[in-house]
């Protein structure tokens, strides 16, 4: 690839050899993200330590058609920062400076690398935090949140890293640099920012974001309830919403994801236990203790054989701890798993949690399900084994079958995790060509040439001068950017 | 492109809608009388009458309300009028999500959700607003430092394109991030970018009990000081020189805080929230029909600064009101005159803590001479671009916008 020798050299010149990465070995360091059945190789890596490293590379790469992507702490679960392989993959990890804690303005400004909990930990002995809090937070960064617009176990009551990124500069595909909103919260013209975030890489890279800081609460509680059905415990979600509480957090695990748990983390969940609810209240003293008075009876008057309370943040702790380390945890269960992201009306709980039982027994495939119960936000692992015939084929048809499940309810396909490279074959179903085709007028307007992480998110899409009409097939970019898919 | 003359638009409207009157000097967008008013009644009709006028500039309505706001248009061949998009399609409390059609009163569903104890966090003071009005221009009210304002709330929406292309975002579930969040293009995109026909979105319970604390005066201090403790107000409003505070909770929470909130900010507790609690400094009968309102954004704490360059705009301005959300750092504020020169002088006064001053209410006779929107900073390329996307030939509310989009 002439292109590529030609840029890798152009770019050593522009930012510093030490930055430009082509050895092929250097270069597998970053084939996958946190979705490790998808590799790319990319031609070439940057590791860029400044915005303007990041327009020059962005630059260059426009100057020349090279497809790019950014990748942040490489944590994301649908493939979003997956290398093209004739392209160069934008590391932002050496990123990693927290330039401003305003507490006046209850607001910080980081550079992208920065680790999700830095900044909580940053503000806390100013009684503030991070609320976006993904169960990756020690590892993953706050320009992936951004691109992927992150939730986690608390965006039941404080919403997701949309509602709380207020300003960013944004580098766009053909290397100029906007800056989208700031530290107010309202800006004359269009609320551009608000679609970069969760754009999944598609419309360019941050290297400045400006979020917001909340004050840590008065009071925070937290109890565990075991039940002997899940039936139970989604009737003891229903109640407590239809009771008028809204928990900052309300978690919940089937048998099988307690059993993973258990054996990894030895978190000690009520022993038989078909389902636990972990159920998190906070905010003023007065208000946490009423409401949290309140969710015990209501699980008790539902059937919770036990039901514990958290005496403080260490026991808090192990009770959380369970739950966040889920998805590792079925490496103890099963040498292979497939996590799935759905979403459905939450009140559709038991039929969903019903259809995917039925599923996974008719392939012979065992399902975890562990789920944000408050939002309706399914986190089914799909549990196989790679070395048994026909096991992941069948185990793949399940995940997608749960898609379908969530889809035929009302749902989404993606809660958090993002569409990627993943789900991007499955979007087509939960949109029609005339939607997609409007989101394309974005990104179009953003990056009329598709090189910022094409093949992501979109299924098929269009060349920005093409009208409106029947798709016509694989975008050419896309067919080049195409990973190897394992 | 050829563009059918205003006659051939009544007739092709005729074709594509059974509900099309000539216009009158009362369907005036800011001063510019349209020739047609057509008012379709479901979302293919919206389809029809967009397809069916290529090249004709429509300007979308709900009640009217906020048609004030933005610059006044270049041109407007039919006024469409989204009343009869009245339906509220779906709403299962158990899910605490709501879809309505754009031409719902915000009004008719806070009252089908009240019966379940539920709420949309939208408290934007205009009578009879729309919903879809609400989003084209964004619009909030005190609730907005609880509940964010409709970028926040807005979960789904179903939008018919300049082309008349049907197109869906989001969807009817509160966790959701498949495909391009465009429900935070349409807020606030007043109307410039395709015609809002459905929207979806999330519900909040309740609050059974309410507490309000007035503090007969305040600083930028006494609102730091509320930021900073562990307060969870639903409201902090500046009404002139006085500070309101609102607790919206179960009622051992409300009382416990209000005590502590008169407290901190030398305030009492009172039954009532005072009268004109969350309107416009602009509306009501007391403000001259030629005066002017404007909303100041800035940092939260540049509060002290936006509230000294109010003070000292030119005497001839006349005594400001002064209403707003101090904790969110947007104020409203409304003058019997303001020369173009003071409103430069304003945004001047602000632009250090990140400020911006957009005109709200004005004469639109005045429009022309006031710079409505102010800078708009490096993205507006960008804008134009998105813009062009979506509206090639410019028929949607053409001028409206900033930087003459």
């Amino acid at each position: 690839m002439a292109a590529l020798a030609g840029l890798a050299e152009a770019l050593r010149a522009a930012i510093g050899p030490e930055r430009v990465l082509t050895d092929r070995l250097q270069c597998k360091t970053y084939e996958c993200d946190g979705l490790s059945h998808y590799k790319a190789t990319p031609a070439v890596v940057v590791l860029a330590e400044t915005a303007e490293h990041v327009r020059v590379a962005v630059r260059l790469c426009f100057e020349r058609g090279v497809p790019f992507v950014a990748r942040g702490s490489g944590t994301g679960l649908s493939g979003g920062a997956l290398p093209v392989v004739d392209g160069v993959l934008i590391v932002m990890t050496r990123m990693r400076s927290i330039r401003d804690v305003d507490i006046p303005n209850q607001r910080a400004v980081v550079e992208p690398g920065v680790i999700n909990l830095w900044l909580t930990r940053e503000a806390a002995p100013q009684g503030y935090y991070y609320a976006p809090d993904p169960s990756s937070q020690q590892v993953c960064s706050i320009g992936g949140n951004l691109a992927e617009n992150s939730g986690g176990a608390h965006c039941l009551k404080y919403g997701f890293t949309a509602n709380h990124v207020t300003g960013a500069e944004v580098v766009l595909p053909d290397g100029s640099q906007v800056t989208l909103g700031g530290k107010a919260i309202e800006h004359p013209g269009y609320d551009l920012l608000g679609v970069v975030v969760g754009s999944e890489g598609t419309l360019g890279i941050a290297t400045s974001i400006t979020v917001r800081l909340l004050r840590k609460p008065e009071a925070v509680e937290t109890l565990l309830a075991g039940f002997s059905s899940v039936a139970d415990a989604g009737a003891t979600v229903s109640e407590i919403i239809a009771a008028g509480v809204l928990p900052a957090a309300i978690e919940m695990m089937d048998a099988l994801a307690i059993e993973a748990a258990e054996a990894a983390v030895h978190c000690g969940y009520p022993v038989g236990a078909e389902a636990v609810l972990i159920v998190e209240l906070d905010g003023p003293a007065a208000e946490v203790r009423a409401q949290f008075d309140e969710v015990g009876r209501i699980a008790r008057d539902h059937g919770a054989f036990e039901v514990r309370v958290a005496a403080d943040a260490e026991e808090r702790a192990l009770m959380w701890k369970g739950r966040k380390s889920a998805f590792a945890a079925v490496g103890r269960i099963s040498p292979n798993y497939i996590v799935q992201d759905g979403v459905i009306p939450r009140t559709a709980l038991p039929e969903a949690l019903a259809g995917i039982g039925q599923l996974g027994v008719e392939r012979g495939i065992r399902v975890a399900n562990v789920f944000h119960a408050g939002d309706g936000n399914l986190h089914p692992l799909v549990l196989f084994d790679d070395a048994a015939p026909g096991e992941e084929a069948r185990a793949h048809e399940v995940a997608g079958g749960i898609l379908d499940i969530c889809m035929g309810l009302g749902g989404s396909i993606t809660g958090e995790h993002g569409v990627g490279i993943d789900k991007a074959q499955y979007l087509g179903r939960q949109f029609t060509a005339e939607d997609l085709d409007t989101m394309q007028l974005v990104r179009c307007a953003f990056d009329p040439t598709g090189i910022s992480n094409p093949g992501k998110l979109f299924p098929t899409p269009r060349l920005c001068g093409e009208r409106p009409g029947p798709h016509q097939g694989v975008h050419p970019l896309q067919e080049k950017g195409l990973a190897e898919v394992f | 492109m050829v563009i059918p003359t205003a006659v051939d638009a009544g007739e092709l409207l005729r074709k594509a809608c059974d509900d099309v009157r000539e216009a009158t000097a009362e369907d005036a967008v800011d001063g510019v009388v349209p020739r047609y008013v057509v008012a379709p009644a479901s979302a293919a009709e919206t389809q029809e009458v967009l397809r069916a006028t290529a090249g004709v500039r429509i300007v979308p309505r709900g009640a009217g309300s906020k048609l004030g706001w933005g610059a006044p248009p270049e041109a407007v061949d039919v006024l469409l009028d989204t009343r009869r998009l009245n339906r509220i399609t779906e709403y299962n409390p158990g899910d605490l999500v709501v879809s309505a059609e754009a031409g719902v009163t915000l009004g008719t569903v806070q009252d089908a959700v009240a019966g379940h104890n539920q709420v949309l966090g939208l408290d934007p003071p205009e009578e009879g607003a729309t919903l879809g009005g609400v989003v084209a221009a964004n619009a909030s009210g005190p609730r907005r430092l609880r509940y964010g304002s409709a970028r926040d709330l807005l979960i789904g929406v179903t939008v018919v394109l300049a082309d008349g292309t049907l197109a869906q975002a989001g969807g009817k579930v509160v966790k959701n991030v498949a495909g391009y969040d465009l429900m935070k293009l349409y807020c606030g995109s007043l109307g410039t970018l395709g015609v809002l026909v459905s929207t979806t979105w999330r519900l909040h319970p309740r609050p059974p009990e309410r507490r309000v604390v007035t503090a007969r005066s305040f600083t930028g201090d006494t609102v730091q000081a509320l930021l900073h403790s562990p307060l969870t107000p639903t409201a902090v409003e500046v009404s002139g020189e006085e500070l309101v505070v609102l607790f919206e909770s179960i009622g051992p929470s409300v009382s416990a805080q209000a005590e502590v909130a008169a407290k901190l900010i030398s305030g009492e507790v009172v039954e009532e929230l005072p009268p004109g609690f969350g309107q416009r400094p602009w509306s009501g009968p007391a403000f001259p029909s030629d005066g002017i309102g404007v909303t100041i954004s800035s940092e939260l704490s540049a509060l002290p600064q936006v509230l000294v360059a109010v003070r000292r705009l030119p005497e001839g301005c006349g005594p400001p009101t002064i209403r707003g959300r101090a904790a969110c750092g947007v104020l409203e504020v409304a003058v019997p005159t303001l020369p173009p020169s003071g409103l430069a002088e304003l945004r001047r006064a602000v632009a250090p803590y990140d400020g911006s001053v957009i005109v709200r209410s004005a004469p639109p006779e005045r429009k022309a001479e006031l710079d409505v929107w102010g800078p708009v900073g490096n993205a507006l390329p960008l804008m134009r671009q998105v813009k062009e996307r979506f509206d090639p030939d410019r028929r949607l509310a053409p001028g409206r916008y900033i930087g003459g989009i």
